[in-house]
């Protein structure tokens, strides 16, 4: 319904927003959730979401051509490719599981994007070819480095996330780039995208010298159709653009746990965006007050079940005036005093072993924290053709036994056209260590595809593992529009267990790396000796000497001629 | 090679179509060729032309700025986000509104002559200004070409060739080239096209040389050049009457190496030019007073509704999994094939040259 006939319905209201319900469609909500972590740092997790009722893969008539809160370049880009859902990540750091617990959306370090396409699209290919072109020109990055030598096409990982009967996994494609870099040049076009932009509303406090001097920094576009009601007769469209960017307390708090909204952000909140339906601000206070101490007090609590826990959230409601006191701000004052150790369900690690320069060995560890469920995780490796993989050497082993795992799709690489995609179910036993090992060669690549500092390495993108962790409190599966955004991005099918995805750390491998002056000392070397060798030998072959009297003076010349005259002999 | 490219829209009145822009374009491509952090002062320098192009006017769809290496997020930046030019940290030419269009090992020479992805849309009437800075070869014989990335290499027959290319598809009507590098002057000497202005920042056989360090950060933080450049065009508005000639003696008599320009192949006297003319941009905006009335949006049909009730994908579905059967795409021929082949092989051979060849097999 038209979510400005709400605020005009609400009698105290103070703040006079003009809206016109031109297109009462579409609504949109912000939201930024604050998590103090149990080592002094601090979580805070921004997301906003426009949810619009409208069909974009119709033609001809009923083409959208009308847009408002949605961003009109990536509608363009959703109707043109049939796209039917579109995940792409900018992450700089990596998500430290142990220390920080798991994040609301997970995010590997680097570009990662993965795609599902509608089912009526013909050459899957070409459209992500130019797909990955036209989000490179939208988000200034390099996306165009993503090619069919990184592009995957997972068998069982990365299920649609929002409605669809898409399971054809024909039409996915997922691909990473573990090297790109995130900075201010990609932060403008995103911030471009919300429809406050970064004037009014929570993205007034994303400045980037701030956001980007700190620990883990990802920010992250997720579009995808969902159902618009409880009875999901009808579907919308829903764009989720997160921020999440995590604080250490020894760079950018001195060393100090004391956190403020301007201690992090270097800015205060003044106002709501007028365009939303909802702005909140909510601090995580389940550990309060053992751990840490929250000033200005608000009455207003919520509770919500996110990552199998019941947690207990303050909330502040921008669209109030009264949140913002007399000064006219809002500011937030966490103050720690204790600390406490956290052990996370499910957390995973990968590291390259070996030395020199032609094997090694990639291991990647899983561990289950849980004293006595066992789960299933699913695990997918997606390793580039130019470290090749000897797969019989896959050995999985948990608690220093075998483990088989129920499913293995393996896609071996080809030369130069696709990566390895190595897929595997692999049961956790509880409260174990698995360790999945499989050993490699590295190639050697021709002397044109080296990068110009080949030296630094070659990245290997990060692991995904995928699972559904036992749930120490029951989910609920009902899904209500007045959920906080942060508990709904998953959709919830049982009650007893929540879906969640840890991405390991990328490695950096070297590649034996040839001496590129070599072509510069070959060529002269050659030169040298084929000019020296070989101009010797031609003039020792083909050289004649003959005698040759130089030519005699003047004097000499003209007696002779007199003398031939008086016919006496010549001189010598 | 930082290139900008600058079309000036006051200069030329006819063909004003809409109310907002006019239609000759300023490109600059700003480009930067270098990598390492060493070679922090080449983004500043190419950041603080970007940033002095932006705020006399001219819009980001009219800009292709080339980085080769990223400084503001690099790990070694004790202020990340940040590029700055003066010591003290007193300016960052990073800012908040920056748009890089080919960064890292996108920057190589054939995007640089031409690019694939974001080009300059540039016609007969734009003017163009073309800022290139980094390394060119060292002063022991090398000069006349500019390195890319420390893998490639452009020279100045190519550049030269380059330029000729756009005047003969008329995709230029003035072109202002300056270059910040040791020997920059060896870059334009080849240059035969018309309307070619050029600037560098020293002679053959001289280096050009970086302006200050800053202990905090550990390296050099501009180029002396292009610090000079760049303070007098702090001082030029979009309305400012300041020439070319104004802009080569600026950069003359303060710094110790002697910059160059060549303007033989500029058809107008230097003096006429006004700086606006490349770095800056008007835009002519035309107001109506009439009404226009808009069609109400289409309604999308809620007839050819769903009905059924939809549902979401599970995300493990572990049973489901675990019965799917890969496909099989390539097909391999059955395990026995080969043996069998060869036995047939050995068979017709001995059938053909007799059996007594069997007993030297055996």
């Amino acid at each position: 319904c038209c979510s400005c006939l709400e605020l005009f319905f609400v009698g105290e209201m103070e703040q006079k927003q003009a809206i016109w319900c031109l297109n009462p469609k579409d609504q949109f909500q912000e939201e930024l959730v604050i998590r103090p972590l149990h080592s002094g740092d601090i979580y805070a997790s921004f997301q906003f979401r426009t949810l619009w009722d409208t069909d974009f893969l119709q033609e001809g008539q009923k083409k959208v051509s009308h847009y408002r809160l949605f961003p009109k370049s990536l509608g363009q880009v959703l109707s043109k490719f049939s796209v039917q859902e579109l995940h792409i990540s900018f992450t700089q750091g990596f998500w430290r599981t142990m220390q920080w617990g798991q994040p609301f959306i997970p995010s590997p370090p680097g570009a990662e994007l993965w795609v599902w396409f509608h089912d009526t699209v013909s050459d899957v290919d070409g459209n992500w070819k130019e797909l990955t072109n036209v989000l490179s020109g939208i988000f200034c990055a390099s996306l165009n480095f993503i090619d069919m030598t990184n592009t995957v096409q997972p068998s069982a990982s990365f299920k649609p996330l929002g409605l669809g009967n898409a399971t054809d996994h024909r039409f996915l494609r997922y691909a990473t780039l573990p090297r790109e870099i995130v900075c201010t040049e990609n932060l403008t076009p995103w911030k471009k995208l919300l429809p406050c932009g970064s004037k009014a509303g929570l993205a007034v406090l994303m400045k980037s010298e701030k956001l980007f001097h700190s620990s883990f920094h990802s920010q992250a576009v997720h579009i995808r159709p969902i159902c618009q009601d409880e009875q999901c007769t009808s579907k919308a469209w829903e764009l989720r653009q997160t921020l999440n960017v995590v604080f250490d307390h020894y760079t950018s708090g001195q060393g100090k746990k004391e956190w403020s909204l301007f201690k992090m952000f270097s800015r205060t909140l003044t106002e709501a965006c007028p365009l939303a339906s909802s702005s909140k601000v909510y601090v995580d206070i389940t550990d309060n007050p053992e751990l840490f101490e929250l000033s200005p007090a608000t009455p207003l609590l919520s509770q919500a079940v996110v990552l199998g826990d019941r947690r207990t959230y303050s909330v502040y409601d921008l669209t109030r005036a009264e949140t913002f006191g007399q000064l006219r701000s809002f500011n937030l004052l966490l103050r720690w005093k204790g600390d406490n150790m956290l052990r996370p369900l499910l957390h995973a690690e990968r590291y390259v072993a070996g030395f020199g320069l032609q094997t090694g060995e990639i291991h990647t560890v899983i561990y289950n924290n849980h004293p006595y469920r066992a789960f299933p995780v699913l695990l997918m490796d997606s390793v580039p053709w130019y470290l090749q993989l000897y797969i019989h050497t896959l050995t999985v082993t948990s608690k220093s036994r075998d483990n088989k795992p129920s499913y293995i799709h393996y896609q071996p690489a080809k030369d130069r056209h696709r990566p390895h995609l190595l897929e595997m179910l692999i049961q956790l036993p509880p409260h174990s260590m698995t360790e999945v090992t499989v050993q490699f060669e590295r190639a050697l690549l021709k002397w044109t595809e080296y990068t110009p500092d080949p030296n630094h390495g070659f990245y290997v993108g990060s692991s995904v593992v995928s699972a559904l962790v036992p749930s120490m409190v029951a989910m609920s599966t009902n899904f209500t529009q007045d959920q906080p955004l942060f508990s709904s991005f998953v959709p919830v099918k049982e009650e007893s267990s929540y879906f969640v995805r840890v991405y390991t750390e990328p490695l950096l491998v070297n590649l034996p790396t040839p001496d590129f002056s070599m072509p510069y000392n070959v060529i002269c070397l050659t030169c040298t000796v084929v000019a020296v060798g070989y101009g010797s030998f031609y003039n020792l072959l083909t050289r004649t000497f003959q005698v040759d009297e130089p030519s005699p003076p003047l004097a000499k010349r003209l007696a002779n001629f007199i003398r031939r005259i008086r016919g006496v002999p010549l001189l010598a | 090679m930082a290139f900008s490219l600058d079309t000036n829209c006051g200069l030329l009145n006819h063909n004003i179509i809409g109310p907002i822009y006019c239609t000759s374009t300023i490109f600059p491509p700003d480009i930067l060729i270098t990598q390492f952090w060493f070679n922090y002062r080449h983004v500043a320098n190419t950041l603080s032309v970007y940033r002095s192009v932006k705020r006399l006017g001219i819009p980001d769809s009219h800009i292709v700025l080339m980085l080769a290496d990223d400084m503001a997020c690099n790990y070694r930046n004790p202020k990340p986000a940040t590029v700055f030019s003066h010591k003290n940290m007193e300016f960052n030419v990073y800012g908040d509104d920056v748009e890089v269009d080919y960064r890292g090992y996108e920057v190589t020479v054939e995007n640089f002559l031409t690019p694939r992805s974001k080009r300059l849309l540039s016609d007969d009437r734009s003017n163009i200004l073309i800022y290139l800075t980094g390394q060119t070869g060292n002063s022991h014989g090398g000069n006349g070409f500019l390195k890319f990335q420390d893998s490639e290499e452009i020279s100045n027959m190519e550049l030269a060739d380059a330029f000729e290319q756009m005047w003969q598809k008329r995709r230029y009507n003035e072109l202002l080239f300056i270059i910040d590098t040791c020997q920059g002057a060896s870059m334009y000497e080849r240059f035969y096209s018309p309307n070619l202005m050029a600037l560098a920042s020293s002679q053959v056989g001289e280096d050009s040389l970086s302006h200050q360090p800053d202990l905090a950060i550990g390296v050099h933080l501009m180029d002396k050049y292009t610090f000079y450049l760049l303070e007098f065009l702090e001082e030029v508005h979009p309305a400012s009457q300041a020439n070319m000639n104004d802009l080569v003696s600026v950069c003359a008599h303060r710094v110790s190496v002697s910059p160059g320009h060549h303007t033989d192949l500029f058809q107008r006297n230097p003096g006429s030019v006004l700086i606006t003319d490349f770095f800056g941009s008007v835009r002519k905006v035309e107001i109506t007073k009439d009404t226009i009335n808009l069609t109400s949006s289409v309604k999308s049909g809620s007839g050819d509704m769903q009905i059924e009730s939809l549902t979401y994908v599970d995300q493990l579905p572990v049973a489901e999994i675990i019965h799917q059967k890969p496909k099989q795409k390539d097909w391999h021929p059955p395990d026995g094939f080969i043996l069998g082949l060869w036995t047939l092989i050995l068979l017709v051979f001995f059938q053909t040259y007799g059996i007594k060849h069997l007993k030297h097999i055996f």
